[in-house]
């Protein structure tokens, strides 16, 4: 895997920021290099968030993404404006209980999933961001599960590991969606 | 030995670096894109018994730090371009008074207030002086997380070894983005005795005093030289430099931080289009690798450099003086916050390879 | 023979070069002889600044450290906060603190660092041949301000003692002057209690001094001295504009 890369978008507060940082975490695991890049200052502003992943076998160059693999988005702005810049044949996976448009484009995997729906019902909206990356890594195979679990234990202190069943369970809701 | 890599920011890791290498003084203020490191100090040094202090601006923090360092502690300060034009009033006086000190520059796009994504429009500025009078400040350039911070903690022992200040050169891009990082069980901290420094007279018989003010032209003249040779000796054991394929190179990338780690993804990407590129990356961009590019660029087997920067073509005046017309010297660069692209890069290659006017 | 009168241990044997008349070097012996009789002298750094008093770490026997234009509370608090057990002054002219510094003394004040600001007010930049400071008077006349300071084109003078008492941090304020032996005395008693304050660790001490500039006010030294009393004093009343020494620190 040479540069696989990631564009998560949407509003500041969806937790778009973490959810990067644990599939970078998750890759990290299984001994890949890892980038994580946020949008920050002015960009900031008026709510919106995103961050690019890449993912590589090999030391990553930018960490700036111009074609990206995976854009997966929780807003209609951040599908606006990040659907142009994914590769033909990339996936856009999308939140379809906060977007109502379709992609204009024909060249690329479309997964609507409603993921702030499957967080509501699990009672946590945390968890919309986490079945998204069970999507993510069913589709794609950038991380597995396994590495997902294990990254959680890793980088979460010991007093939140009762927390990570609860991840799973919206990890996987999200992963079949996956086509 | 190493320990296992984690998942860090570039700024925080410069923070980290430094209260590894024993600094246990910063002031700072804030601005974007290296608040990152101001927040980690503001907690960790109050946690771990240093100094933090948000200055009332750029001037107030680099004067906080020549007061620190004149009193013998390892103190750093980080800053972007705006921020780091304020410093250099304090940058030649620090220079001047011979302190070691650690100024950390995450370089956003220029000139005025500009804007806040990467560039390397700083260049000039760290290399060539940026205050007045005759000195040279040792600049580093990282090009990874891991990179900051392992040069971050050697930022330290040199600016005490020389004491001079040196400033580490990054971007908005190594600023913000998180890579692995492994660190170190320990670190190689060298302690410099510091004889020199206004502790308190105690039981000396006689005080002493920092100054950067000479007013007899032969003693300031004798106190630059005595600062040049200082420089020599610079230039002759601290050149760092990264080489890459150029035994067989046609074209030479000479590129340092983030454009070199873009650009090194395009050598492997030239290969496989049948043509063999090199890189030289300057790890310290003063001292300059000179030498090797000299070196580099009376061998047959190369035919051209291509120099790319984050801006309009700084360090690419270094590289045409070390090739010294011996061969073309190209250029591609990127302004505004914008970074190059592989594609970019290897376009341009592939354009200078078939020989055309570039 | 008795001995009367000594030199001060505080102070190097290099003769002073300020000119005759000038009340810096009172100044500098009197902080001096104080720094020897409490005992803080091998632990004390001091802060030059720039101006006529650029080079005063060639008087002062304590470790000194020499600060750019205005800076010096700056500097003062990145010694101050590296070594806390030590006792840190700067000295300061009017242009240096009052105009190129203010932000810094300000702000040094303000967050009540544990230093001692030792302000000489002369109501003119001396070292660059005698222009307007923030501090001089309406009516005077400077190498820039020709025919006399103009309120309506040149402002009016800053009262710095009066604008420092009002920041919480700072601790003790007074303003003195040197015209005679009273006035001495009660200066080195200002001088001493601003080095009390700050090794109590209550926080910002500052003392000005009203000085005379024969050579910039174009005066012999006795009628700079009548001249400070009669058209400064007025303008910069003496007193103690704060002390709070005796409060409980607030959290």
């Amino acid at each position: 895997m040479i540069d696989f890369s990631v564009i998560l978008a949407g509003f500041g507060g969806q937790g778009i920021l973490s959810a990067g940082k644990m599939a970078a975490e998750a890759a990290l695991y299984e001994g890949k290099e890892v980038s994580w890049f946020p949008s920050y200052g002015p960009e900031m502003r008026g709510g919106t968030a995103n961050c690019s992943v890449v993912i590589s076998d090999e030391p990553i160059g930018s960490p700036v993404i111009n074609d990206a693999d995976v854009v997966i988005c929780l807003n209609q702005p951040s599908m606006e404006k990040f659907e142009a810049s994914l590769k033909p044949g990339g996936y856009l996976i999308i939140d379809s209980s906060l977007i109502h448009i379709q992609p204009t484009r024909s060249d690329i995997n479309f997964i609507a999933m409603p993921a702030s729906d499957i967080a509501s019902e699990l009672g946590n909206m945390q968890f919309a961001t986490i079945s998204m990356l069970g999507c993510l890594s069913k589709a794609t195979g950038c991380f597995s599960r396994d590495s997902f679990e294990s990254s959680l234990k890793e980088v979460l202190p010991e007093r939140h590991h009762n927390k990570i069943p609860g991840n799973l369970n919206a990890f996987d809701k999200g992963a079949s969606y996956a086509k | 030995m190493a320990q296992k890599r984690v998942l860090m920011k570039g700024n925080e890791v410069i923070a980290e670096a430094a209260i590894r290498a024993g600094c246990r003084n910063y002031f700072g203020y804030p601005i974007t894109p290296q608040t990152e490191v101001m927040h980690y100090m503001a907690k960790k040094m109050v946690q771990i018994g240093g100094n933090f202090v948000q200055a009332e601006s750029e001037v107030s923090a680099i004067n906080m730090v020549y007061g620190a360092a004149s009193a013998g502690a390892r103190v750093m300060t980080s800053s972007s371009s705006p921020g780091i034009s304020l410093k250099q009033e304090g940058i030649s006086y620090i220079a001047g008074a011979e302190l070691p000190a650690v100024v950390v520059n995450i370089v956003r796009a220029g000139p005025g207030l500009g804007g806040i994504q990467p560039a390397q429009g700083d260049y000039f500025q760290a290399t060539k002086g940026g205050g007045h009078g005759d000195y040279r400040n040792l600049v580093i350039a990282p090009a990874s997380v891991q990179e900051l911070y392992e040069l971050t903690v050697e930022a330290f022992n040199l600016a005490d070894k020389y004491r001079m200040l040196v400033m580490i050169l990054g971007d908005g891009t190594l600023g913000q983005m998180m890579e692995p990082v492994a660190f170190r069980d320990e670190e190689p901290v060298v302690n410099y005795e510091k004889p020199w420094a206004c502790t308190g007279r105690g039981d000396r018989k006689e005080h002493n005093t920092i100054t950067s003010i000479y007013i007899d032209p032969d003693v300031l003249e004798k106190k630059n030289l005595e600062l040049q040779e200082k420089y020599k000796v610079v230039e002759e054991n601290e050149v760092r430099y990264e080489a890459i394929g150029l035994e067989d190179a046609e074209i030479v990338i000479t590129a340092f931080s983030t454009c070199s780690r873009i650009s090194k993804n395009v050598i492997r990407q030239a290969a496989e289009m049948g043509i063999k590129v090199g890189m030289i990356r300057p790890i310290t961009l003063w001292p300059f690798p000179s030498k090797i590019i000299a070196e580099t660029a009376a061998k047959s087997n190369v035919k051209a450099f291509l120099d790319v920067e984050l801006n309009a073509g700084q360090m690419v005046e270094d590289v045409r003086l070390a090739v010294n017309g011996q061969k073309p010297v190209y250029f591609h660069g990127r302004m505004g916050g914008n970074l190059p692209t592989q594609k970019e890069i290897l376009d341009k290659i592939v354009e200078i390879h078939k020989g055309g006017n570039v | 023979m008795a001995i009367v009168f000594q030199p001060t241990e505080g102070l190097t044997k290099k003769p002073l070069h300020y000119c005759p008349g000038c009340n810096h070097g009172i100044i500098h012996r009197i902080i001096a002889e104080t720094m020897v009789e409490m005992g803080i002298l091998n632990d004390a750094i001091g802060v030059a600044s720039v101006g006529c008093t650029y080079n005063s770490y060639e008087y002062f026997s304590c470790d000194m450290v020499q600060a750019a234009h205005g800076r010096a509370p700056a500097v003062a608090t990145g010694i101050k906060r590296t070594h806390k057990d030590k006792v840190v002054f700067t000295y300061q002219g009017d242009g240096d603190l009052a105009s190129i510094g203010t932000a810094e003394i300000i702000h040094a004040a303000a967050r009540g660092e544990k230093i001692c600001a030792f302000f000489v007010n002369n109501a003119v930049y001396g070292m660059t041949s005698g222009q307007m400071a923030p501090t001089t008077l309406l009516g005077q006349v400077t190498t820039t301000s020709p025919f006399g300071r103009d309120a309506s084109y040149q402002g009016y003078p800053i009262n710095v003692s009066e604008l420092i008492s009002q920041l919480t941090g700072a601790v003790y304020v007074e303003r003195v002057c040197l015209t005679d032996y009273k006035n001495i005395m009660n200066a080195k008693k200002a001088i001493k209690k601003a080095f009390e304050v700050q090794m109590s660790g209550k926080g910002f001490a500052f003392v000005e001094f009203l000085s005379t500039c024969p050579t910039n006010w174009g005066k012999d030294p006795l009628d700079a001295m009548e001249w400070l009393k009669e058209k400064m004093i007025p303008q910069y009343p003496l007193g103690c504009f704060k002390d709070t020494t005796n409060e409980e620190v607030k959290a």
